[in-house]
């Protein structure tokens, strides 16, 4: 059996040699129309080339199949950036077979034909290697966006001299609420800062394990001595929060950030004066 | 057994834990720190926890119970140094530390106590 399928390796190797260019320009056509008018044909033609060489290596004796991997995984990358799905890029590793099952059918030939079934069950492997090509690659951009929002979502900026500010944007669960936490009780060390402002002008919704949350931010920052103030509540947000029988105690509460900075640098005992060079003017319209 | 030393400074006491607290540690420093404070009359006692990377209900008992002999000897306690998870810690145990006032670091703890007594009113008792 081993012996039949090794003869039938052989002569598949001999014909993929022979026909080359017969077989690339089937190849071609067939993977041109899956493909359609999107692709960029004689860059197709160079990619399918590269890879035509490199199965033949891989097909001959003790045939190395790295260099043929990396051709597939690049075509996969290719394909994926320019908007093909998965299924279309395993397609078009597929239609290898269509083009080289027209060479064999033609010939009266069981060598051959044991052949095609084994290179049939190779190009699959590559086939689906080229999925999973692009499954670990739409993966790791799922992970480096996840923790790069991670990072964005959780600014801490000073608005002044021993105030802080975290201004919270997005749905706020309990690994986000626990960065937060840890990011601004941090930064009051780091800066000795006494106020903290946390706004929440970006957060679409606040329910009750979100408040509790929040509760549990001032409440921390307070053990540490600094105080905080919330700020950015939206009409809705405040009606959901007195629906909901949420208690903020005497945690203060700001409508906006503006008026949030006012009292946090009113307790820090800072003093704002309208200087004497700000003028407002008002046009008048000539009739 | 360790020690925790109470130092003082002007009218103030300051105590800074910088070892694994044992129950009998704890013990023997709420003496000590009532001693103290009747000794010197002093006004504010400062503990600094700068130190202290892990706490739980123990600590934040004795905390509370330091706070409540100081304040019945007439001097007010300030904690100050939490570190973060430390007092994420508490929060997540659910001690809020009623009672105790709170300052980011030393030096800011000793102006909330200069404050409060204002202007020449530290009087530090001859001996």
């Amino acid at each position: 059996m081993t012996a039949h399928g090794d003869v039938g390796r052989h002569r598949m190797e001999a014909i993929l040699r022979a026909q080359e260019e017969t077989i690339l320009k089937r190849w071609l056509d067939t993977a041109g129309a899956t493909v359609g008018g999107r692709a960029d044909r004689g860059a197709l033609a160079g990619r399918l080339r590269d890879i035509y060489q490199a199965l033949l290596q891989s097909v001959g004796e003790g045939g190395d199949a790295s260099d043929l991997r990396g051709l597939l995984a690049d075509l996969s990358r290719a394909q994926a950036r320019e908007g093909f799905t998965p299924s279309e890029t395993a397609v078009v590793v597929f239609s290898l077979k269509e083009a080289v099952y027209g060479l064999v059918e033609s010939q009266d030939d069981t060598d051959a034909l044991r052949g095609y079934i084994w290179l049939s069950r190779y190009i699959d492997d590559l086939g689906l290697f080229t999925f999973e090509t692009f499954v670990s690659a739409r993966e790791k951009i799922i992970s480096d966006q996840a923790e790069q929002l991670l990072e964005l979502s959780t600014p801490v900026v000073k608005l002044w001299d021993g105030i802080l500010a975290v201004p919270l944007v997005g749905t706020l669960d309990s690994a986000r609420t626990q960065v937060v936490m840890e990011k601004l009780l941090q930064g009051l060390v780091d800066t000795g800062s006494e106020h903290a402002v946390i706004d929440i002008t970006g957060v679409p919704a606040v329910d009750t394990q979100v408040a509790q949350h929040l509760l549990k931010t001032v409440v921390a920052a307070r053990l540490m001595g600094a105080e905080c103030v919330i700020s950015g509540i939206r009409p809705q947000i405040a009606h959901t929060i007195v629906t909901l029988g949420i208690e903020f105690g005497d945690i203060v509460t700001k409508s906006s950030l503006a008026d949030a900075l006012a009292y946090a640098l009113r307790q820090s005992g800072v003093q704002i004066s309208q200087g004497p060079d700000k003028h407002v003017v008002v046009g008048l319209e000539r009739g | 057994m360790e020690r925790v030393p109470v130092l003082k400074l002007g009218d103030l006491l300051i105590v800074s834990i910088q070892i694994d607290l044992q129950d009998q540690s704890v013990l023997m420093l709420q003496e000590d720190l009532a001693d103290a404070i009747v000794e010197s009359g002093a006004r504010g006692v400062i503990i600094d926890i700068t130190a202290v990377e892990i706490v739980d209900s123990f600590i934040g008992r004795m905390l509370a119970t330091i706070a409540s002999i100081s304040r019945m000897l007439d001097a007010e306690t300030i904690v100050v140094g939490m570190r973060p998870a430390v007092a994420i810690t508490l929060v997540e145990l659910g001690l809020s530390l009623g009672g105790v006032r709170t300052a980011l670091n030393l030096e800011k703890g000793v102006a909330m106590l200069k404050d409060r007594g204002g202007p020449g009113t530290a009087v530090v008792p001859g001996r």
